[in-house]
Protein backbone atom coordinates (compact mmCIF):
# COMPACT_ATOMS: atom_id res chain seq x y z
CA UNK A 1 0.00 0.00 0.00
CA UNK A 2 2.31 2.39 0.54
CA UNK A 3 4.48 4.68 -1.50
CA UNK A 4 8.29 4.91 -1.78
CA UNK A 5 9.15 8.13 -0.55
CA UNK A 6 11.21 9.17 -3.82
CA UNK A 7 8.28 7.95 -6.23
CA UNK A 8 7.85 10.51 -9.14
CA UNK A 9 4.56 12.61 -8.77
CA UNK A 10 3.48 12.17 -12.52
CA UNK A 11 4.44 9.31 -15.29
CA UNK A 12 3.41 9.04 -18.68
CA UNK A 13 3.91 5.86 -20.33
CA UNK A 14 3.39 5.97 -23.88
CA UNK A 15 0.15 7.88 -23.34
CA UNK A 16 -2.02 9.02 -26.33
CA UNK A 17 -5.25 10.24 -27.31
CA UNK A 18 -6.65 9.60 -30.33
CA UNK A 19 -10.36 11.37 -31.20
CA UNK A 20 -12.95 9.13 -32.35
CA UNK A 21 -12.88 10.84 -35.50
CA UNK A 22 -9.51 9.38 -36.19
CA UNK A 23 -7.21 12.85 -34.85
CA UNK A 24 -4.35 12.37 -32.95
CA UNK A 25 -4.44 15.29 -30.16
CA UNK A 26 -1.14 13.57 -28.79
CA UNK A 27 1.08 11.01 -30.20
CA UNK A 28 2.92 8.45 -27.62
CA UNK A 29 4.48 10.61 -24.30
CA UNK A 30 6.61 9.79 -22.14
CA UNK A 31 7.19 12.20 -19.28
CA UNK A 32 8.33 11.75 -15.38
CA UNK A 33 7.65 14.37 -12.99
CA UNK A 34 9.52 14.51 -9.69
CA UNK A 35 8.46 15.65 -6.82
CA UNK A 36 8.88 19.18 -6.28
CA UNK A 37 9.95 20.01 -9.75
CA UNK A 38 8.09 22.99 -11.00
CA UNK A 39 7.44 21.41 -15.09
CA UNK A 40 6.21 23.65 -17.96
CA UNK A 41 4.05 22.29 -20.96
CA UNK A 42 5.28 24.62 -24.05
CA UNK A 43 3.59 24.74 -27.29
CA UNK A 44 1.83 25.99 -29.96
CA UNK A 45 -2.07 25.11 -30.01
CA UNK A 46 -3.18 21.95 -31.07
CA UNK A 47 -0.11 20.52 -29.64
CA UNK A 48 -2.12 18.41 -27.17
CA UNK A 49 -0.53 20.06 -23.96
CA UNK A 50 -3.70 20.98 -22.61
CA UNK A 51 -4.83 17.21 -23.47
CA UNK A 52 -1.76 15.92 -21.82
CA UNK A 53 -2.59 18.16 -18.57
CA UNK A 54 -6.64 16.98 -18.30
CA UNK A 55 -5.12 13.20 -18.42
CA UNK A 56 -2.81 13.62 -15.71
CA UNK A 57 -5.85 15.53 -14.20
CA UNK A 58 -8.01 12.32 -14.79
CA UNK A 59 -10.51 14.79 -16.73
CA UNK A 60 -9.57 12.89 -19.98
CA UNK A 61 -8.98 9.02 -20.61
CA UNK A 62 -5.95 8.38 -22.49
CA UNK A 63 -6.60 6.48 -25.79
CA UNK A 64 -3.94 4.23 -25.18
CA UNK A 65 -0.69 4.00 -22.66
CA UNK A 66 -1.06 4.75 -19.04
CA UNK A 67 -0.85 7.69 -16.68
CA UNK A 68 0.72 7.23 -13.44
CA UNK A 69 0.44 9.37 -10.43
CA UNK A 70 2.86 8.23 -7.65
CA UNK A 71 2.94 5.06 -9.05
CA UNK A 72 -0.91 4.51 -9.26
CA UNK A 73 -3.70 4.65 -12.16
CA UNK A 74 -5.03 8.34 -11.85
CA UNK A 75 -8.25 7.09 -10.76
CA UNK A 76 -6.37 5.60 -7.84
CA UNK A 77 -5.48 9.11 -6.28
CA UNK A 78 -7.19 8.72 -3.38
CA UNK A 79 -5.11 5.55 -2.40
CA UNK A 80 -1.72 7.90 -2.39
CA UNK A 81 -3.13 9.67 0.43
CA UNK A 82 -1.95 12.53 -2.25
CA UNK A 83 -3.82 15.50 -3.17
CA UNK A 84 -4.14 17.38 -6.42
CA UNK A 85 -5.66 20.93 -7.73
CA UNK A 86 -6.23 21.91 -10.99
CA UNK A 87 -6.28 25.58 -12.13
CA UNK A 88 -8.29 26.36 -15.35
CA UNK A 89 -7.41 29.14 -18.02
CA UNK A 90 -10.09 31.29 -16.78
CA UNK A 91 -10.82 32.09 -13.19
CA UNK A 92 -13.79 29.37 -12.95
CA UNK A 93 -15.22 30.72 -9.67
CA UNK A 94 -19.26 30.63 -8.98
CA UNK A 95 -20.79 33.94 -9.58
CA UNK A 96 -23.36 34.08 -7.22
CA UNK A 97 -20.63 32.96 -4.47
CA UNK A 98 -18.55 35.21 -2.55
CA UNK A 99 -14.58 34.79 -2.51
CA UNK A 100 -14.86 32.86 0.45
CA UNK A 101 -17.28 30.13 -0.46
CA UNK A 102 -15.50 29.81 -3.98
CA UNK A 103 -12.35 29.15 -1.99
CA UNK A 104 -14.40 26.53 0.36
CA UNK A 105 -15.93 24.85 -2.54
CA UNK A 106 -13.16 21.74 -2.31
CA UNK A 107 -13.67 21.59 1.37
CA UNK A 108 -17.44 21.66 1.09
CA UNK A 109 -17.44 19.15 -1.33
CA UNK A 110 -15.16 16.88 0.39
CA UNK A 111 -17.73 17.37 3.62
CA UNK A 112 -14.74 19.02 5.77
CA UNK A 113 -16.27 20.31 8.76
CA UNK A 114 -17.29 24.36 8.76
CA UNK A 115 -14.65 25.69 11.48
CA UNK A 116 -11.97 23.81 10.11
CA UNK A 117 -12.89 24.99 6.39
CA UNK A 118 -13.29 28.25 7.23
CA UNK A 119 -10.14 28.33 9.01
CA UNK A 120 -8.10 26.98 5.83
CA UNK A 121 -10.56 29.65 3.98
CA UNK A 122 -8.89 32.23 5.86
CA UNK A 123 -5.16 30.54 5.41
CA UNK A 124 -5.57 30.45 1.64
CA UNK A 125 -6.75 34.02 1.25
CA UNK A 126 -4.16 35.39 3.32
CA UNK A 127 -1.33 32.98 0.67
CA UNK A 128 -2.94 35.14 -2.29
CA UNK A 129 -3.34 38.21 -0.11
CA UNK A 130 -7.28 38.72 -0.97
CA UNK A 131 -8.49 38.03 2.96
CA UNK A 132 -9.75 41.91 3.07
CA UNK A 133 -11.60 40.48 -0.10
CA UNK A 134 -13.60 37.28 1.49
CA UNK A 135 -17.02 38.97 1.36
CA UNK A 136 -16.70 40.09 -2.00
CA UNK A 137 -18.22 38.48 -5.00
CA UNK A 138 -16.29 37.51 -8.10
CA UNK A 139 -17.75 39.96 -10.57
CA UNK A 140 -16.55 42.58 -8.39
CA UNK A 141 -12.52 41.63 -8.67
CA UNK A 142 -10.43 42.17 -11.73
CA UNK A 143 -8.91 39.54 -13.61
CA UNK A 144 -6.18 38.91 -11.84
CA UNK A 145 -7.91 39.46 -8.51
CA UNK A 146 -10.02 36.41 -9.82
CA UNK A 147 -7.54 34.47 -10.93
CA UNK A 148 -5.31 34.59 -7.23
CA UNK A 149 -9.14 33.27 -6.11
CA UNK A 150 -8.41 30.20 -8.20
CA UNK A 151 -5.32 29.83 -7.04
CA UNK A 152 -6.50 30.13 -3.44
CA UNK A 153 -9.17 27.37 -3.97
CA UNK A 154 -6.28 24.93 -5.36
CA UNK A 155 -4.24 25.73 -2.49
CA UNK A 156 -6.95 25.40 0.25
CA UNK A 157 -7.02 21.50 -0.18
CA UNK A 158 -3.56 21.47 0.76
CA UNK A 159 -2.09 19.68 -2.54
CA UNK A 160 1.09 18.02 -3.25
CA UNK A 161 0.76 18.75 -7.23
CA UNK A 162 -0.28 21.77 -8.74
CA UNK A 163 -1.89 21.39 -12.16
CA UNK A 164 -2.37 24.74 -14.28
CA UNK A 165 -3.58 25.08 -18.03
CA UNK A 166 -2.74 28.71 -19.40
CA UNK A 167 -3.91 30.24 -15.82
CA UNK A 168 -2.39 33.62 -16.76
CA UNK A 169 -2.64 33.51 -20.33
CA UNK A 170 -5.96 35.93 -20.47
CA UNK A 171 -4.04 38.59 -18.39
CA UNK A 172 -2.42 41.81 -19.37
CA UNK A 173 1.68 41.42 -19.31
CA UNK A 174 2.35 42.84 -16.25
CA UNK A 175 -0.46 41.29 -13.85
CA UNK A 176 0.84 37.87 -15.30
CA UNK A 177 4.69 39.20 -14.60
CA UNK A 178 3.34 39.69 -10.47
CA UNK A 179 1.20 36.36 -10.51
CA UNK A 180 4.17 34.11 -12.05
CA UNK A 181 6.65 35.91 -9.37
CA UNK A 182 3.97 34.60 -6.23
CA UNK A 183 3.56 31.19 -7.84
CA UNK A 184 7.34 30.54 -7.52
CA UNK A 185 7.05 31.63 -4.19
CA UNK A 186 3.96 29.42 -3.27
CA UNK A 187 6.12 26.66 -5.08
CA UNK A 188 8.80 27.18 -2.83
CA UNK A 189 7.23 27.65 0.25
CA UNK A 190 5.17 24.43 0.02
CA UNK A 191 7.49 22.11 -2.19
CA UNK A 192 4.85 21.48 -4.55
CA UNK A 193 4.91 20.03 -7.61
CA UNK A 194 3.44 22.01 -10.90
CA UNK A 195 2.97 20.72 -14.14
CA UNK A 196 1.98 24.42 -15.92
CA UNK A 197 0.66 24.45 -19.34
CA UNK A 198 1.47 27.77 -21.13
CA UNK A 199 2.54 29.09 -24.85
CA UNK A 200 4.58 31.47 -23.42
CA UNK A 201 8.29 30.78 -24.05
CA UNK A 202 9.18 33.76 -21.31
CA UNK A 203 6.53 32.63 -18.93
CA UNK A 204 8.22 28.75 -19.04
CA UNK A 205 11.60 29.87 -18.84
CA UNK A 206 11.07 32.27 -15.82
CA UNK A 207 9.31 29.42 -14.08
CA UNK A 208 10.36 26.17 -15.06
CA UNK A 209 12.66 23.98 -13.66
CA UNK A 210 12.17 21.99 -16.67
CA UNK A 211 10.34 22.77 -19.79
CA UNK A 212 8.66 20.40 -21.76
CA UNK A 213 8.62 21.70 -25.60
CA UNK A 214 5.79 20.26 -27.71
CA UNK A 215 4.50 20.55 -31.27
CA UNK A 216 1.20 20.51 -33.45
CA UNK A 217 -0.02 18.66 -35.97
CA UNK A 218 0.17 15.83 -34.81
CA UNK A 219 0.41 16.86 -31.07
CA UNK A 220 3.90 14.93 -29.48
CA UNK A 221 6.97 16.39 -26.92
CA UNK A 222 10.02 17.84 -29.08
CA UNK A 223 12.57 18.13 -26.42
CA UNK A 224 13.05 18.35 -22.79
CA UNK A 225 15.19 21.59 -21.90
CA UNK A 226 15.92 21.74 -18.41
CA UNK A 227 16.12 25.59 -16.78
CA UNK A 228 19.28 25.23 -14.79
CA UNK A 229 19.07 28.58 -12.78
CA UNK A 230 18.98 29.32 -9.43
CA UNK A 231 15.78 29.98 -7.04
CA UNK A 232 14.64 32.80 -5.92
CA UNK A 233 14.42 33.97 -9.41
CA UNK A 234 14.04 37.55 -9.81
CA UNK A 235 12.24 39.87 -12.50
CA UNK A 236 16.48 40.63 -12.81
CA UNK A 237 16.21 37.03 -14.16
CA UNK A 238 14.17 37.62 -16.74
CA UNK A 239 17.00 40.52 -18.48
CA UNK A 240 20.03 38.45 -17.61
CA UNK A 241 21.88 37.06 -20.86
CA UNK A 242 21.17 33.40 -19.44
CA UNK A 243 17.37 34.21 -19.89
CA UNK A 244 17.64 35.25 -23.28
CA UNK A 245 20.02 32.18 -24.07
CA UNK A 246 17.04 29.67 -23.07
CA UNK A 247 14.08 31.75 -24.88
CA UNK A 248 16.12 31.84 -27.80
CA UNK A 249 17.21 27.58 -28.00
CA UNK A 250 13.38 27.03 -26.62
CA UNK A 251 12.32 29.71 -29.69
CA UNK A 252 14.94 27.61 -32.16
CA UNK A 253 13.43 24.50 -31.08
CA UNK A 254 10.24 25.43 -31.33
CA UNK A 255 10.10 26.91 -35.17
CA UNK A 256 12.32 23.64 -35.98
CA UNK A 257 9.84 21.37 -34.63
CA UNK A 258 7.04 23.94 -36.40
CA UNK A 259 8.93 23.73 -39.93
CA UNK A 260 8.78 19.80 -39.80
CA UNK A 261 4.59 19.40 -40.12
CA UNK A 262 3.23 22.76 -40.98
CA UNK A 263 5.11 24.16 -44.22
CA UNK A 264 2.97 21.91 -46.50
CA UNK A 265 -0.39 22.36 -44.90
CA UNK A 266 -0.04 25.92 -43.97
CA UNK A 267 1.13 29.26 -45.53
CA UNK A 268 3.78 31.19 -44.27
CA UNK A 269 2.99 34.76 -43.25
CA UNK A 270 5.15 35.95 -46.70
CA UNK A 271 3.23 33.42 -48.96
CA UNK A 272 0.20 34.85 -47.30
CA UNK A 273 1.06 38.44 -48.33
CA UNK A 274 1.90 37.33 -51.90
CA UNK A 275 -0.98 35.80 -52.62
CA UNK B 1 -28.04 71.69 -18.61
CA UNK B 2 -30.75 70.50 -16.30
CA UNK B 3 -31.82 67.67 -18.62
CA UNK B 4 -28.50 66.31 -18.79
CA UNK B 5 -28.52 66.17 -14.72
CA UNK B 6 -32.20 64.46 -14.48
CA UNK B 7 -31.09 61.94 -17.12
CA UNK B 8 -27.98 60.79 -14.95
CA UNK B 9 -29.92 60.72 -11.57
CA UNK B 10 -31.42 57.65 -10.96
CA UNK B 11 -34.38 59.06 -8.56
CA UNK B 12 -35.04 61.06 -11.48
CA UNK B 13 -35.35 58.00 -13.64
CA UNK B 14 -37.88 56.51 -11.61
CA UNK B 15 -40.21 59.18 -11.46
CA UNK B 16 -40.01 59.48 -15.18
CA UNK B 17 -40.96 55.56 -15.53
CA UNK B 18 -43.99 56.35 -13.77
CA UNK B 19 -44.45 59.81 -14.78
CA UNK B 20 -44.45 58.64 -18.82
CA UNK B 21 -46.80 56.33 -18.79
CA UNK B 22 -49.13 58.06 -16.21
CA UNK B 23 -49.58 60.95 -18.75
CA UNK B 24 -49.87 58.58 -21.63
CA UNK B 25 -52.90 57.21 -19.63
CA UNK B 26 -54.46 60.71 -18.84
CA UNK B 27 -53.92 61.13 -22.41
CA UNK B 28 -56.21 58.12 -23.64
CA UNK B 29 -58.60 58.10 -21.31
CA UNK B 30 -59.63 61.64 -21.79
CA UNK B 31 -59.58 61.56 -25.82
CA UNK B 32 -61.89 58.27 -25.08
CA UNK B 33 -64.21 60.40 -22.61
CA UNK B 34 -64.13 62.70 -24.81
CA UNK B 35 -64.94 61.14 -28.12
CA UNK B 36 -67.39 59.44 -26.47
CA UNK B 37 -69.40 62.86 -25.55
CA UNK B 38 -68.63 64.05 -28.34
CA UNK B 39 -70.46 62.05 -30.78
CA UNK B 40 -72.39 60.97 -28.44
CA UNK B 41 -71.84 57.20 -28.59
CA UNK B 42 -74.08 55.02 -26.80
CA UNK B 43 -72.78 52.83 -23.58
CA UNK B 44 -74.17 49.40 -25.00
CA UNK B 45 -71.10 50.21 -27.73
CA UNK B 46 -68.52 51.88 -26.03
CA UNK B 47 -68.94 53.36 -22.63
CA UNK B 48 -67.34 55.98 -21.21
CA UNK B 49 -64.08 55.59 -18.96
CA UNK B 50 -66.35 57.56 -16.27
CA UNK B 51 -68.95 55.21 -17.02
CA UNK B 52 -66.87 52.21 -16.76
CA UNK B 53 -65.26 53.27 -13.23
CA UNK B 54 -68.79 54.25 -11.99
CA UNK B 55 -69.87 50.50 -12.90
CA UNK B 56 -66.51 49.15 -10.82
CA UNK B 57 -67.85 51.03 -8.25
CA UNK B 58 -71.52 49.82 -8.57
CA UNK B 59 -70.91 46.48 -8.91
CA UNK B 60 -67.74 45.77 -7.01
CA UNK B 61 -69.80 43.09 -4.96
CA UNK B 62 -70.29 40.97 -8.08
CA UNK B 63 -66.82 42.13 -9.82
CA UNK B 64 -64.35 41.81 -6.61
CA UNK B 65 -65.67 38.06 -6.02
CA UNK B 66 -65.24 37.56 -9.68
CA UNK B 67 -61.72 38.76 -9.48
CA UNK B 68 -61.12 36.53 -6.42
CA UNK B 69 -62.18 33.59 -7.94
CA UNK B 70 -60.03 34.32 -11.24
CA UNK B 71 -57.30 34.89 -9.27
CA UNK B 72 -57.11 31.87 -7.33
CA UNK B 73 -57.30 30.02 -10.43
CA UNK B 74 -54.68 31.50 -12.10
CA UNK B 75 -52.57 31.47 -8.87
CA UNK B 76 -53.19 27.68 -8.17
CA UNK B 77 -52.08 27.02 -11.83
CA UNK B 78 -48.93 29.37 -11.60
CA UNK B 79 -47.97 27.21 -8.74
CA UNK B 80 -49.43 23.95 -10.26
CA UNK B 81 -47.02 24.63 -13.46
CA UNK B 82 -44.29 25.69 -11.19
CA UNK B 83 -44.25 22.22 -8.97
CA UNK B 84 -44.69 19.91 -11.95
CA UNK B 85 -42.45 22.39 -14.49
CA UNK B 86 -39.45 22.34 -11.77
CA UNK B 87 -39.85 18.37 -11.24
CA UNK B 88 -39.89 17.69 -14.86
CA UNK B 89 -36.76 20.04 -15.52
CA UNK B 90 -34.85 18.24 -12.81
CA UNK B 91 -35.67 14.82 -13.79
CA UNK B 92 -35.02 15.77 -17.64
CA UNK B 93 -31.40 17.04 -16.37
CA UNK B 94 -30.75 14.04 -14.64
CA UNK B 95 -31.39 11.84 -17.62
CA UNK B 96 -31.03 12.51 -21.68
CA UNK B 97 -32.91 9.62 -22.28
CA UNK B 98 -35.93 10.59 -20.64
CA UNK B 99 -36.11 14.27 -22.09
CA UNK B 100 -35.54 12.80 -25.17
CA UNK B 101 -38.55 10.67 -24.94
CA UNK B 102 -40.83 13.25 -23.44
CA UNK B 103 -39.44 16.90 -24.39
CA UNK B 104 -41.37 16.60 -28.04
CA UNK B 105 -44.55 15.96 -25.71
CA UNK B 106 -44.09 19.07 -23.74
CA UNK B 107 -44.32 21.33 -27.11
CA UNK B 108 -47.12 19.14 -28.07
CA UNK B 109 -48.46 20.30 -25.03
CA UNK B 110 -47.57 24.06 -25.91
CA UNK B 111 -48.78 23.85 -29.38
CA UNK B 112 -52.18 22.27 -28.74
CA UNK B 113 -54.65 25.44 -28.42
CA UNK B 114 -55.70 25.34 -24.99
CA UNK B 115 -59.28 25.95 -25.83
CA UNK B 116 -59.70 22.91 -28.14
CA UNK B 117 -58.04 20.86 -24.71
CA UNK B 118 -60.39 22.74 -22.18
CA UNK B 119 -64.03 20.90 -22.86
CA UNK B 120 -62.25 17.57 -22.75
CA UNK B 121 -60.62 18.24 -19.10
CA UNK B 122 -64.11 20.07 -17.77
CA UNK B 123 -66.03 16.85 -19.42
CA UNK B 124 -63.68 14.43 -17.46
CA UNK B 125 -62.95 16.40 -14.23
CA UNK B 126 -65.88 16.56 -11.60
CA UNK B 127 -64.65 19.57 -9.90
CA UNK B 128 -65.34 22.99 -12.15
CA UNK B 129 -62.58 24.21 -9.92
CA UNK B 130 -59.64 21.93 -10.26
CA UNK B 131 -60.41 21.28 -14.21
CA UNK B 132 -60.09 24.89 -15.17
CA UNK B 133 -56.92 24.90 -12.52
CA UNK B 134 -55.18 22.26 -14.29
CA UNK B 135 -56.46 23.61 -17.37
CA UNK B 136 -54.77 27.01 -16.81
CA UNK B 137 -51.89 25.44 -15.40
CA UNK B 138 -51.18 23.31 -18.74
CA UNK B 139 -50.88 26.70 -20.41
CA UNK B 140 -48.19 28.16 -17.80
CA UNK B 141 -46.10 24.67 -17.66
CA UNK B 142 -43.87 25.08 -21.10
CA UNK B 143 -41.70 27.83 -20.30
CA UNK B 144 -40.82 26.89 -17.01
CA UNK B 145 -40.12 23.74 -18.10
CA UNK B 146 -38.35 25.13 -20.91
CA UNK B 147 -36.35 27.85 -19.19
CA UNK B 148 -35.57 25.60 -15.86
CA UNK B 149 -33.75 22.60 -18.08
CA UNK B 150 -32.08 25.39 -20.29
CA UNK B 151 -30.63 26.88 -16.61
CA UNK B 152 -29.83 23.42 -15.00
CA UNK B 153 -28.22 22.79 -18.38
CA UNK B 154 -26.36 26.19 -18.87
CA UNK B 155 -23.45 25.71 -16.76
CA UNK B 156 -19.64 26.80 -17.04
CA UNK B 157 -18.14 23.62 -18.56
CA UNK B 158 -15.45 24.59 -16.80
CA UNK B 159 -17.17 25.14 -13.46
CA UNK B 160 -18.51 21.49 -13.96
CA UNK B 161 -15.09 19.93 -15.04
CA UNK B 162 -13.94 21.39 -11.46
CA UNK B 163 -16.95 19.79 -9.61
CA UNK B 164 -16.16 16.53 -11.05
CA UNK B 165 -12.19 16.36 -10.13
CA UNK B 166 -13.52 17.01 -6.60
CA UNK B 167 -15.52 13.93 -7.17
CA UNK B 168 -18.81 15.90 -6.38
CA UNK B 169 -21.62 13.61 -6.39
CA UNK B 170 -24.75 14.35 -9.07
CA UNK B 171 -26.73 15.60 -5.05
CA UNK B 172 -23.72 18.17 -4.86
CA UNK B 173 -23.33 18.98 -8.45
CA UNK B 174 -27.38 19.80 -8.34
CA UNK B 175 -27.36 21.98 -5.20
CA UNK B 176 -24.34 23.56 -5.50
CA UNK B 177 -23.66 24.35 -9.04
CA UNK B 178 -26.78 23.36 -11.17
CA UNK B 179 -29.68 24.84 -9.41
CA UNK B 180 -27.94 28.50 -9.00
CA UNK B 181 -27.02 28.68 -12.31
CA UNK B 182 -30.44 27.86 -13.56
CA UNK B 183 -32.06 30.45 -11.30
CA UNK B 184 -31.81 33.40 -13.22
CA UNK B 185 -33.49 31.50 -16.39
CA UNK B 186 -36.10 29.91 -14.15
CA UNK B 187 -37.07 33.24 -12.78
CA UNK B 188 -37.53 34.19 -16.51
CA UNK B 189 -39.60 31.56 -17.42
CA UNK B 190 -41.83 32.14 -14.36
CA UNK B 191 -42.86 36.27 -15.26
CA UNK B 192 -43.96 33.96 -19.04
CA UNK B 193 -45.79 31.73 -17.12
CA UNK B 194 -47.27 34.20 -14.73
CA UNK B 195 -49.26 35.88 -17.98
CA UNK B 196 -49.58 32.77 -19.47
CA UNK B 197 -51.96 31.10 -16.30
CA UNK B 198 -53.67 34.43 -16.23
CA UNK B 199 -54.88 33.93 -20.01
CA UNK B 200 -55.43 29.98 -19.50
CA UNK B 201 -57.51 30.85 -16.43
CA UNK B 202 -60.05 32.94 -18.49
CA UNK B 203 -59.80 30.44 -21.40
CA UNK B 204 -61.07 27.94 -19.13
CA UNK B 205 -64.04 30.07 -17.51
CA UNK B 206 -65.01 30.80 -20.97
CA UNK B 207 -64.99 27.20 -21.82
CA UNK B 208 -66.50 26.03 -18.73
CA UNK B 209 -68.97 28.71 -19.06
CA UNK B 210 -72.35 28.55 -17.31
CA UNK B 211 -71.98 25.22 -16.91
CA UNK B 212 -69.29 25.78 -14.58
CA UNK B 213 -69.89 26.98 -10.85
CA UNK B 214 -67.50 29.54 -11.09
CA UNK B 215 -68.30 33.18 -11.49
CA UNK B 216 -65.19 34.63 -12.74
CA UNK B 217 -64.19 37.85 -14.43
CA UNK B 218 -64.86 35.32 -17.97
CA UNK B 219 -67.72 34.67 -16.58
CA UNK B 220 -68.83 37.80 -15.99
CA UNK B 221 -67.75 39.41 -19.43
CA UNK B 222 -69.55 36.44 -20.97
CA UNK B 223 -72.97 37.16 -19.00
CA UNK B 224 -72.19 41.33 -19.51
CA UNK B 225 -72.62 40.31 -22.83
CA UNK B 226 -75.64 38.75 -23.13
CA UNK B 227 -77.62 41.21 -20.87
CA UNK B 228 -75.71 43.51 -23.55
CA UNK B 229 -73.95 45.42 -20.21
CA UNK B 230 -71.49 46.56 -21.95
CA UNK B 231 -69.96 48.82 -18.76
CA UNK B 232 -69.59 46.16 -16.94
CA UNK B 233 -67.95 44.25 -19.39
CA UNK B 234 -65.22 46.85 -19.83
CA UNK B 235 -64.90 46.93 -16.14
CA UNK B 236 -64.35 43.30 -15.91
CA UNK B 237 -62.08 43.37 -18.33
CA UNK B 238 -60.03 46.61 -16.88
CA UNK B 239 -59.55 44.32 -14.01
CA UNK B 240 -58.14 40.97 -15.78
CA UNK B 241 -55.57 43.48 -17.27
CA UNK B 242 -54.65 44.64 -13.80
CA UNK B 243 -54.96 41.51 -12.49
CA UNK B 244 -52.55 40.40 -15.59
CA UNK B 245 -50.31 43.72 -14.85
CA UNK B 246 -49.95 43.20 -10.68
CA UNK B 247 -48.90 39.54 -11.58
CA UNK B 248 -45.78 41.23 -13.68
CA UNK B 249 -44.76 43.50 -11.17
CA UNK B 250 -45.32 40.85 -8.42
CA UNK B 251 -42.96 38.45 -10.54
CA UNK B 252 -40.10 41.36 -11.31
CA UNK B 253 -40.09 41.79 -7.56
CA UNK B 254 -39.84 38.16 -6.58
CA UNK B 255 -37.02 37.98 -9.25
CA UNK B 256 -34.94 40.50 -7.87
CA UNK B 257 -35.83 40.07 -4.71
CA UNK B 258 -34.81 36.47 -5.04
CA UNK B 259 -31.28 36.59 -7.16
CA UNK B 260 -30.15 40.20 -4.58
CA UNK B 261 -30.64 37.99 -1.76
CA UNK B 262 -29.02 34.87 -2.86
CA UNK B 263 -26.22 36.87 -3.84
CA UNK B 264 -26.14 39.01 -0.35
CA UNK B 265 -27.10 36.06 1.33
CA UNK B 266 -24.04 34.15 0.37
CA UNK B 267 -21.49 37.16 0.65
CA UNK B 268 -22.91 38.42 3.84
CA UNK B 269 -23.16 35.33 5.96
CA UNK B 270 -19.35 34.01 5.29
Amino acid sequence: MTVEADAPAIEALSATKTYPDGTHALQPVDLTVAEGEFVTLLGPSGCGKSTLLKMVAGLLEPSDGRLLLWRRPVSQLDATGRRIAFVFQSPTLMPWASVATNVRLPLDLAGVPRPEAEARVADALGLVGLTKFAAALPRTLSGGMQMRVSIARALVVDPQLLLMDEPFGALDEITRGRLDAELLELWRAKRLTVLFVTHSIHEAVFLSSRVVMMAARPGRVVEQITIDEPHPRTPEFMVSPQFSRYARRLQESLLAASAETETETEPTAAERVRA
Amino acid sequence: MSAAITATNPHGERIRRVAYPALVAVVVVSVWQAMVVAYELPAYLVPSPFLMMKTLVADRAALGSALWVTVRITLFAFVLATAIGVLISFAFVQSRTLETALFPYAVLLQVTPIVAVAPLLIIWIKDPMASMVICAALVALFPVIANTTLGLRSIDPDLQSYFRLNRATRWQTLVRLRIPSALPYFFGGLRISSGLALIGAVVAEFVAGTGGSGSGLAYQIMTSGFQLNIPRMFAALLLISLTGMALFVAMAWLTRAALGSWHASESSHD
